[in-house]
């Protein structure tokens, strides 16, 4: 595709350019002097300023004319092969978006094979296999690291890969599913839902009353009236729901922390979490094997095929809400 | 009471812009000396926003480009038009406009820098009221050099002015081109460009704020006081008129090599890079005029320290435009690009380049702007010259070091194709070469303090001097008494 809206602006670009590299040239060359001969003084130039400054006229250094040609003729060479002349390609053809493409193509050729090996192999197989893990490691290190941490222990929004909680669910294929189209956690705003300040104050109650946190047992017995909104998501008890995302209330493990402010803060502002998706970017065979070191670090569960696959479904297939704390 | 004034030069605005100077130098360094600790101690500044790295940063740049090195310049450049003009300049009142405009500018950068307000522009950071203070004092800045220029007694235009003129017209084009937005507050805009041709504009005119600001004007600087200082003739007008006209055209084209491999088109990269290749040779010329200019008088360098300054900061220069072309080459710029290697090659040029032209030229101007000789102390000039000298070799060293570490690390592959190391791997192993960085800027900044107490002494010393304007032009046995310029009165007769 052209860079340029019309043809005038390449014509444009090329002579003028042209002109101005050899220009330069022409201005060394019409300046050019002859070297004074052996024993010739060279004599001062102009004027007198301020009292004693004063200018010799020398040529111009030999040496430093050869480098200012060379530099220009270097110049025109590489605009003759390279890009640079408007929409004159260059005899060589390249452009930095071919240089890419041919390092990913050869980078794919020489490197494909010893990842395509594995995705043939299951996760749970894959993530005690110690040469996988340390691919899937670096993997993880340079893709995922920026968010999880470098240990995948996470941090406030960001969820911890080491324990058994899982936000969307942890055995294989909610894992890789996981990885391929990325994740949109969303809790709506619902202050206003259930009362306002006054409601949000109750609700907080509730919601650390279910994990035994500190909390006002009257203010908690009130939030636990309005519950039920809440409950669409984070079922009647407060476990969460995995095929939204919805997270567990019941245990201690708090993604955005537990105190009154946060908690109240998630309810009356809602939360919005995205985890990108990954497949266009790594390709299945990379995904596999990150969700190989993501199983293996601790917290992945045993598939049970229907059940797994089936709400892995659901979830893809559902703009979905949800998760919260 | 006219006529009065009219007999002495206009010294007054020089001294204020000199001693401005140093006390910007040394905020503008201290800020330095503080964010290159913050790399090393993330937390020391125990979470203050004010304080953070991303604020201080470009008030850091701003402080010693538009504040030390800005009021160097437009100091030396009063100094210097007037005395090879033999005229005092045009006007008094708007030259301290000038200053005062000058002066506010840069406090109110150190205001609103700090508290965030930016426009996200490298070097260009300042927010849209103050930008339109920028072109209101820089126009005055224009109307007072070339209108003394014009009004000149002397017949040619010496070199240094051509120099520094070029810098005063090409920066306002600079500036208006590239803060070009749409105010959306009092202090929040939105720049006239979009995408790729933002980051075209913005590095047209980052490049060449090196070029013009920190290039440019300062060899204006260096081609009036390094023949003061030797008391030898400039080597070549000629290498001067060729050199001068070559750079500045060709420092114009340089900009794109500071987008290699990003969405800027093919064309507009090769372009930049080839220019910049070009620019060498013009860069060069203007060290070699310098140096050449002490032929004959090189033992004149075992006991100047104020001689070594000025050598010494050209052989920087040419070490840093050597560097500059070789960077600019694409394969080069792939290794060395987001690494501190271009930040190595920057202090390259700011201290080892601007910083001691500065410092060479001041310990010549200073004095004489209060009625002294020489400094207060030569002995305290060397040490100030060796401290900084380590100071800078330390700084770039390392940073060469950790540079081309960063750039080999992040594009270290294993076997199977995996980066071999994350990030924050390469940040891990570039800790020794910071704290390195730091030392040297320390020293650095240590320098900059004895300075500090060397002019302290001297302006006690002394007092305010403003020198008479001889009544006759001056004149040499080896060249003809010069005639008279054209439309201009006789030299003595006004």
């Amino acid at each position: 595709m052209s860079d340029f809206v019309s043809n005038y602006w390449h014509w444009f670009i090329a002579i003028v350019s042209l002109i101005s590299i050899v220009g330069c040239g022409v201005l060394l060359w019409t300046q050019t002097t002859k070297r004074p001969a052996e024993g010739e003084t060279v004599k001062l130039h102009g004027n007198v300023w301020d009292e004693d400054l004063v200018e010799y006229n020398h040529p111009m250094p030999a040496w430093w004319m050869w480098l200012f040609y060379i530099t220009i003729v270097f110049s025109l060479g590489y605009l003759i092969v390279y890009p640079g002349l408007g929409n004159f390609a260059g005899k060589f053809g390249w452009t930095s978006t071919n240089q890419f493409d041919e390092e990913v193509k050869k980078a794919d050729s020489e490197f494909g094979p010893i990842f395509a090996k594995y995705v043939e192999v299951d996760i749970p197989t894959l993530a005690k296999d110690p040469v996988a893990n340390e691919i899937g490691q670096r993997l993880f290190l340079n893709n995922c690291a920026q968010c999880h941490g470098s240990d995948a222990g996470g941090g406030k929004g960001f969820p911890n890969l080491r324990d058994a909680d899982w936000l969307y669910g942890g055995d294989p294929v909610a894992i890789q599913t996981t990885l391929r189209a990325g994740r949109n956690g969303i809790m709506p705003p619902l202050g206003d839902a259930i009362g306002g300040e006054p409601g949000i104050k109750e609700m907080v109650n509730y919601v650390r009353s279910l994990s035994g946190l500190k909390h006002d047992a009257a203010l908690a017995e009130a939030g636990k009236a309005k519950f039920a909104i809440c409950a669409a998501c984070h079922g009647p008890e407060g476990k969460g729901n995995q095929a939204v995302g919805a997270p567990n209330l019941t245990d201690k493990i708090w993604l955005y922390g537990s105190s009154e402010e946060n908690i109240a803060e998630g309810i009356r502002l809602g939360r919005n979490n995205m985890m990108p998706a990954q497949l266009e970017r790594l390709g299945e065979a990379k995904v596999h094997l990150l969700a190989a070191y993501v199983y293996s670090l601790g917290g992945g569960v045993p598939s049970a095929p229907q059940a797994a696959v089936a709400s892995a479904e659901a979830k893809t297939q559902a703009p979905s809400p949800t998760k919260v704390q | 009471m006219q006529a009065a004034i009219s007999q002495t030069y206009n010294y007054k605005v020089v001294r204020q812009f000199a001693i401005m100077t140093i006390v910007w130098g040394v905020v503008g360094m201290l800020v330095g000396v503080l964010i290159a600790a913050e790399l090393i101690w993330p937390d020391m500044t125990l979470g203050i926003p004010w304080l953070s790295f991303g604020r201080l940063r470009p008030l850091h740049t701003n402080a010693v480009i538009f504040a030390f090195g800005g009021c160097a310049l437009m100091g030396t450049s009063y100094y210097v038009v007037q005395r090879t003009c033999q005229i005092r300049l045009i006007s008094d009142k708007l030259a301290a406009f000038h200053f005062w405009g000058w002066q506010l500018v840069i406090v109110l950068a150190a205001i609103t820098l700090p508290l965030g307000y930016t426009q996200a522009k490298e070097y260009a950071e300042l927010e849209w009221p103050i930008d339109v203070l920028i072109t209101v004092v820089w126009v005055v800045y224009a109307i007072v050099f070339f209108g003394t220029v014009m009004k000149r007694k002397v017949a040619h235009i010496y070199v240094a002015n051509w120099f520094y003129g070029a810098f005063i017209v090409t920066v306002a084009i600079l500036h208006i081109v590239n803060s070009a937005a749409m105010p959306a507050s009092f202090w929040k805009s939105y720049s006239a460009y979009a995408g790729v041709q933002d980051a075209m504009i913005q590095w047209w005119y980052g490049h060449n704020a090196v070029g013009f600001f920190l290039t440019a004007g300062f060899l204006g600087m260096m081609y009036y006081f390094v023949p003061k200082q030797a008391e030898r003739p400039v080597y070549s007008y000629r290498l001067s008129v060729v050199h001068f006209w070559a750079l500045i055209f060709t420092y114009m084209w340089a900009g794109p090599h500071h987008l290699h491999y990003t969405a800027l088109p093919d064309w507009a990269q090769s372009l930049g890079m080839v220019f910049s290749l070009i620019l060498l040779a013009p860069s060069w010329g203007g060290m070699i005029n310098g140096m050449m200019t002490l032929s004959g008088a090189w033992h004149k360098l075992r006991d100047d320290p104020i001689l070594k300054f000025l050598i010494v900061s050209l052989s920087f220069y040419g070490m840093s435009t050597f560097e500059g072309p070789l960077l600019s080459i694409k394969t080069v710029n792939g290794l060395a690009h987001y690494t501190d290697w271009i930040i190595g090659h920057v202090h390259s040029g700011a201290l080892g380049w601007v910083a001691f032209i500065t410092f060479g030229s001041m310990y010549y101007l200073i004095p004489r702007l209060y009625g002294q000789k020489q400094m207060y102390s030569v002995k305290l000039i060397s040490l100030h010259f060796w401290i900084a000298t380590i100071g800078v070799v330390l700084y770039i060293a390392a940073l060469w070091i950790s540079g081309v570490m960063q750039g080999l690390m992040w594009r270290a592959v294993n076997p199977d194709g995996t980066l071999t190391y994350s990030f924050v791997e390469s940040v891990k192993a570039s800790y020794p070469y910071w704290t390195i960085r730091l030392i040297g800027g320390t020293l650095f900044f240590v320098g900059m303090l004895v300075m500090t107490y060397n002019v302290i002494r001297t302006v006690r010393m002394g007092r305010a001097y403003d020198a008479p304007i001889p009544d006759m032009l001056p004149t040499h046995p080896d060249l003809k008494p010069q005639l008279k310029p054209i439309g201009l009165q006789p030299a003595h007769g006004d």
